[in-house]
């Protein structure tokens, strides 16, 4: 392991870089964050496709892979509408908002450990900082702003309420995001990008087959799989994306905040929500799926960890969470506003909580500095605090549904008047004429109405 | 460990607004100006849009109240990282101190729920 650790950029080895290595770094972040996108739309129209039994877009290029680059040629061309009722400042600023952010928070993403460039020691990484990760959450916050003021400004109803619901959805949904990293961060120990996946690299060996080590990834998907899975449902709240994609819900918003805009500006709030697409994936790799580290079968290789190859486990582990993306956007149908709020405010954000309560009482429970007889008295505690909150639960009473008698007997003076309760309502003379038509069919019997039995074998 | 490490992030940033602004002014250019009243109205699936005061209209206040309880968690969440991070040094104490405070604010949690601040209908 010592060997492969000797790779691992440390906080200390970031900030000495030259401007031309920082140019590089960026202009290669960004284009990863760009191609990703341009073939990411191209993968999910195919994917979809393939899942519905259509060809999908297959024409524009080889596999019709320069469909999206077309796509945005032809929408930079068309005519770029200024509704009268916006805020023409606000409405101008605003998609630029969203693409920049989600386009910065590619800066703190690893995607290798230290190679040699031109004769350069550095990371594969644009930079490191000690609050990494909280950067990313930054930037998905500030996207936030994009939209809320896209749907402001275009001074229309449907835009203003999809801005709106998009908000409240996206900050409901950082609430869940933002609890289930405390989980990484307590085993990590740090906040940097780098650190959370050295500290991945160690695997526990637990069975030694004929000279073959199998080692447990020390993955924190897998370590900390509640984490991951809270994780992996806000992020999916978070990038407005299927089953959660609420603020463009066609049948009720037309668009949402999207619905006046036209041409490039249109196309800046697709590409942000790719590229957040992507970024949220990267983080998710980094956090959860050992960075840019090979899985298991790879690591045999003693080789894998080192030089270049990272970035090729790095953008494969990218693509599988994207294909995830695809997959639950075919799969999933979208849900209705109050059930995603449900969701995110009443099971994902005590689930967190108790999680992490639950974590770092173990952890604690683990470390040495507590005595026998106080660890058993941490136990009676917890023992005793869940019987007191099970006791004190407040339970809600069924409320005894009143009769019609009292319902009508409680309504206040001045109503409008009820009809009689016990109203029976006469047959319709059409009625009663199609029945007395039909009984001389039935006559033949002396008995029509009582032996049944009997007319059915007459007739 | 300097200042210095940041400068990439800003660099980016920089990268990234200089290719949405060359985008949307680019499209200023180089796309078709055909003036048609009807195109600059307020879209609404075809009837009259309705006219929205200035500055905004109405809408419902639940989305305030959203808005409010995220800042209260996103502080508890603020508080949490710190102590996430030196969770091993702090040990026994850092664990009781961070109950104490996880029980407050879960207490106006479930505050929150029983008066209804979380229903959406």
């Amino acid at each position: 392991m010592t060997a492969y650790l000797a790779q691992d950029p440390r906080l200390e080895d970031f900030g000495h870089d030259p401007w031309w290595l920082i140019l590089i770094k960026i202009v290669v972040a960004f284009a990863f964050g760009m191609g990703l996108t341009v073939l990411g739309v191209w993968f999910e129209r195919r994917v979809v496709a393939r899942m519905a039994v259509r060809p999908g877009p297959n024409q524009v290029g080889p596999f019709g892979l320069l469909q999206t680059l077309i796509d945005g040629v032809k929408g930079m061309l068309k005519e770029d509408v200024l509704p009268r009722t916006a805020d023409k400042v606000v409405f101008f600023f605003a998609p630029t908002v969203s693409a920049i952010m989600a386009l910065t928070a590619l800066s703190v993403i690893p995607f290798g450990p230290l190679v040699s460039i031109f004769g350069h020691r550095t990371a594969l990484q644009v930079t490191d900082v000690p609050v990494a990760v909280l950067i990313v959450l930054a930037c998905s916050s500030l996207g936030i702003y994009g939209i809320v003021l896209g749907g402001w400004a275009s001074g229309s109803t449907y835009p203003l309420l999809g801005g709106l619901r998009s908000t409240a959805q996206m900050i409901s949904y950082e609430v869940a995001m933002g609890l289930s990293i405390v989980a990484v961060f307590m085993t990590a120990g740090t906040m940097s990008t780098s650190g959370i996946v050295a500290s991945q690299a160690g695997g526990s060996k637990f069975a030694s087959i004929g000279g073959f080590d199998l080692y447990v990834p020390g993955w924190y998907g897998l370590l900390l799989i509640p984490s991951f899975l809270i994780f992996l449902v806000s992020a999916f709240g978070e990038t407005n994306r299927a089953p959660f994609d609420l603020p463009e819900a066609e049948s009720e918003l037309v668009a949402g905040y999207m619905t006046e805009y036209s041409s490039i500006k249109f196309l800046l709030y697709m590409l942000s929500e790719y590229v957040a697409m992507v970024s949220m994936s990267s983080i998710m790799v980094t956090l959860f799926l050992g960075g840019w580290r090979a899985p298991w079968p790879i690591t045999l290789w003693s080789g894998a960890n080192s030089g270049w190859w990272p970035l090729l486990w790095f953008l494969g582990k990218v693509v599988l969470l994207l294909f995830v993306f695809v997959w639950v956007r075919a799969t999933l149908p979208r849900l209705r506003y109050d059930q995603f709020m449900r969701l995110g405010w009443k099971v994902l954000l005590p689930l967190n909580l108790a999680w992490i309560v639950l974590l770092a009482g173990v952890k604690v429970f683990q470390g040495s500095e507590l005595t026998s007889r106080n660890r058993w008295l941490i136990v009676a505690g917890v023992v005793v605090a869940a019987l007191l909150v099970a006791l004190l639960w407040p339970s809600r009473k069924a409320q005894p549904t009143p009769s019609l008698e009292e319902q009508v007997a409680a309504r206040p003076a001045g109503s409008f008047p009820l009809p009689p309760m016990d109203l029976v309502v006469p047959p319709s003379p059409r009625a009663r004429r199609a029945v007395a038509e039909r009984q001389p069919a039935n006559v033949g019997g002396t008995e029509t109405s009582n032996d049944s039995d009997e007319t059915r074998k007459e007739v | 460990m300097s200042l210095s490490a940041y400068v990439p992030i800003i660099a980016l940033f920089a990268l990234a607004a200089a290719f949405a602004l060359f985008s949307v002014g680019v499209s200023q250019i180089v796309g078709p100006k055909r003036y048609n009243r009807a195109k600059l109205e307020a879209y609404e699936c075809g009837i009259e849009p309705s006219p929205q005061p200035v500055g905004g209209g109405r809408f419902p206040i639940k989305f305030y109240l959203t808005a409010m309880l995220f800042i209260i968690f996103d502080i508890e969440i603020i508080f949490l990282y710190p102590w996430a991070v030196t969770f091993d040094a702090l040990g026994l104490f850092g664990f009781v101190e961070m109950i104490l405070f996880i029980t407050t604010v879960f207490i106006a949690y479930a505050y929150v729920w029983r008066r209804g601040g979380l229903e959406w209908d």
